[in-house]
């Protein structure tokens, strides 16, 4: 082995020479190139962790350990408490249930509404299609804070065509139910929607369209042709899909205060933690407040039990993420 | 009717087909997003007041775009302060992920990790945990501290002291400064971008760097001859997502007033014109950048 690679130094010298010291030259330029980028690529990798790293660390410390100006990452006094802690009053695992089950609900509903829709627009022609992809750009152009309002007198005095009101006399409230969210991942109007359809449609576009004749030309049916041929072969953009949305629904806050008030959810809990917190500390200590630096401490924890499960998802399902979304090629 | 269906057409069949399958979206859409939005349009033009078995409409004008241009303390402020936020995040995200992009393109050990690690912010710049990161004021504080004890400068501050002598060139300084402070926050908000941009350019075939290399040409060239027209789509797509993105983000302050005003303050009218006028200026700046940079952008095919 090593007189292979003595032989190889002496070659690539004698070769060196003879090109008159440019291979030297490249091959010296090269190395610092990689060494340039490798140190970037770990700052910016470091950027992005260190917050997270950090939280990581408040997170185990004890409450002096805060305030202690020689402690900066690693913890002096190390403790699960404030771990306890925001279990006790984030009532974390009553709320990860919820969030589990109602992300799991939402994001299975939006993606099967989104892929038929996706699927029709890639693969049929029919009048005024883009018409109707054009309020498929315009759903993600329209942030929801703008129909919000409307949305939520909508859905606090519910009725369709005046059909309740002539029955029972009254409107329905279904401001603390679920329905009026799974109606609209029904609809293809939940969370992000529209950036599904976007990339479902362009999944399907780029199936070969001999698959389909083949099938059509062997008896089966348009339904079928689409559960059989088509969906087996979408798996990788449709795990994709299905993982942003459950992420996204995971975290998000917006949705969830407005349409599933009752429901507790991790994000909703976690943004009312504070004020849990204070109201503890005046029940235990009979008064006092909790200082500031114990609040984000506390949040930190709190934020680090929330994101935990997804970073493990992540790990797990990367590829998932990542590999599908840059095979099907988004382009407008 | 039997004999009816049998005379139909392929293309006829086809439509309704694709009717069906679209269906959903269309019944969401009406129900959802269309009559929503054009009730809040008519609500920005009225007074609205929720009794207990509804809510009434009094159409009162334009009384609710005047209050929030002129009568409003806040909301001319955080308008004009969210959309030149906006000016200077948008290209600065752009450039970062289309650099990144690159990077990640390249060939090198560990290729798989420090990717899996660029894409991370697509989870940590969702929902809460935005809004949550930006009210940590402990952090904030501690950093003050440590920048007044340590009494020495960062390398962007000693640096600016230097360049800025207070010449024309100042204020592009400012700029990039600016940029390079919150470069924390770029790149949380470029996950997407950073995906998006890398998947343009793997299908960018490579015998077309090759075919560049033997006739001579240097990387750089190859860059801007090769790449760049190739991705240029990409752009577009990706300027308007980080329009939209930064547009809908939880921590965005004109967003959290018109949320405050619709669930406390229950002043739908009011929070619908501030809604709406925001809408309109955010679709018009992306209609005129997408109008400007789809007249240059090459599509390949």
């Amino acid at each position: 082995m090593s007189r292979v690679k003595s032989v190889e130094r002496q070659k690539f010298w004698e070769r060196n020479q003879k090109s008159g010291g440019y291979l030297l030259k490249k091959t010296i330029n090269a190395t610092l190139y990689k060494v340039a980028r490798a140190i970037l690529l770990f700052g910016l990798c470091f950027l992005i962790l260190q917050p997270l790293f950090n939280k990581i660390s408040i997170s185990f410390m004890a409450e002096k350990d805060l305030y202690d100006s020689t402690v900066i990452s690693i913890p002096r006094n190390f403790t699960f408490s404030n771990y306890r802690l925001a279990n006790e009053l984030l009532e974390f695992w009553v709320c990860l249930k919820n969030t589990v089950l109602v992300a799991m609900l939402v994001s299975v509903i939006q993606v099967a509404a989104c892929t038929l829709a996706g699927y029709g627009f890639a693969r049929y022609k029919f009048p005024l299609r883009n018409f109707w992809f054009a309020c498929v750009m315009l759903s993600i152009l329209v942030p929801p804070q703008t129909i919000s309002s409307s949305l939520f007198l909508h859905f606090r005095f519910f009725d369709v065509l005046g059909i309740f009101k002539a029955i029972t006399g009254d409107t329905i409230n279904l401001q603390n139910s679920m329905a009026p969210y799974i109606m609209m991942c029904m609809g293809c109007m939940g969370l992000k929607s529209g950036l599904y359809i976007f990339m479902l449609r362009q999944f399907f576009r780029n199936i070969p369209k001999e698959l389909e004749e083949a099938a059509y030309v062997d008896g089966c049916g348009k339904l079928r042709t689409f559960l059989r041929i088509m969906l087996p072969d979408a798996k990788p953009i449709l795990t994709s899909c299905f993982l942003f949305s459950f992420v996204w629904q995971w975290t998000d806050s917006y949705y969830a205060k407005l349409f599933l008030g009752k429901i507790r959810l991790l994000p909703k809990a976690l943004t009312g933690l504070v004020g849990r917190l204070g109201d503890y500390y005046q029940a235990v200590t009979t008064g006092a407040l909790p200082s500031a630096a114990y609040e984000q401490a506390l949040i930190a924890t709190g934020l680090l039990m929330t994101i935990i499960p997804l970073l493990l998802i992540y790990v797990v399902a990367q590829k998932g993420f990542v590999e599908s979304l840059s095979q099907s090629g988004i382009k407008m | 009717m039997a004999k009816k269906k049998k005379k139909m057409t392929l293309a006829q069949k086809n439509s309704i087909a694709g009717y069906l399958f679209i269906l959903p979206f269309i019944v969401g859409f009406v129900a959802f997003l269309a009559y929503p939005l054009f009730q809040s349009m008519y609500m920005s033009f009225c007074n609205v007041t929720v009794g207990a078995g509804g809510f009434t409409m009094e159409f009162s004008g334009l009384a609710n775009y005047k209050r929030a241009f002129t009568l409003d303390a806040e909301f001319n402020r955080l308008l004009t302060e969210s959309l030149s936020n906006m000016a200077y995040r948008v290209p600065a995200t752009l450039v970062f992920s289309f650099f990144v992009a690159l990077l990640l393109n390249q060939e090198f050990k560990g290729r798989g990790v420090v990717r899996a690690i660029f894409f991370l912010p697509v989870i940590l710049s969702s929902g809460v945990i935005v809004g949550l990161e930006y009210n940590n004021t402990l952090l904030q504080g501690m950093e003050d501290v440590v920048q007044s004890s340590a009494n020495t400068s960062s390398v962007t501050s000693t640096l600016q002291s230097i360049l800025d002598t207070g010449g024309s060139g100042s204020k592009f300084f400012q700029y990039v400064f600016d940029i390079v402070d919150s470069v924390y926050d770029v790149a949380i908000a470029s996950g997407i971008q950073i995906i998006i941009f890398l998947s343009g350019l793997q299908t960018v075939s490579t015998s077309m760097y090759e075919a560049a290399k033997i006739e001579g040409c240097t990387a750089w060239e190859s860059f801007w001859k090769i790449t760049f027209p190739m991705v240029s789509s990409l752009i577009l797509v990706n300027i308007v997502y980080s329009i939209i993105d930064f547009l809908i983000r939880t921590d965005n302050k004109v967003m959290e007033k018109i949320n405050d005003t619709m669930s406390r303050q229950m002043d739908y009218g009011f929070s619908s014109a501030m809604a709406w006028s925001y809408f309109l200026c955010v679709m018009g700046i992306i209609g005129v950048v997408s109008f400007i940079i789809s007249k240059k952008v090459y599509y390949y095919e």
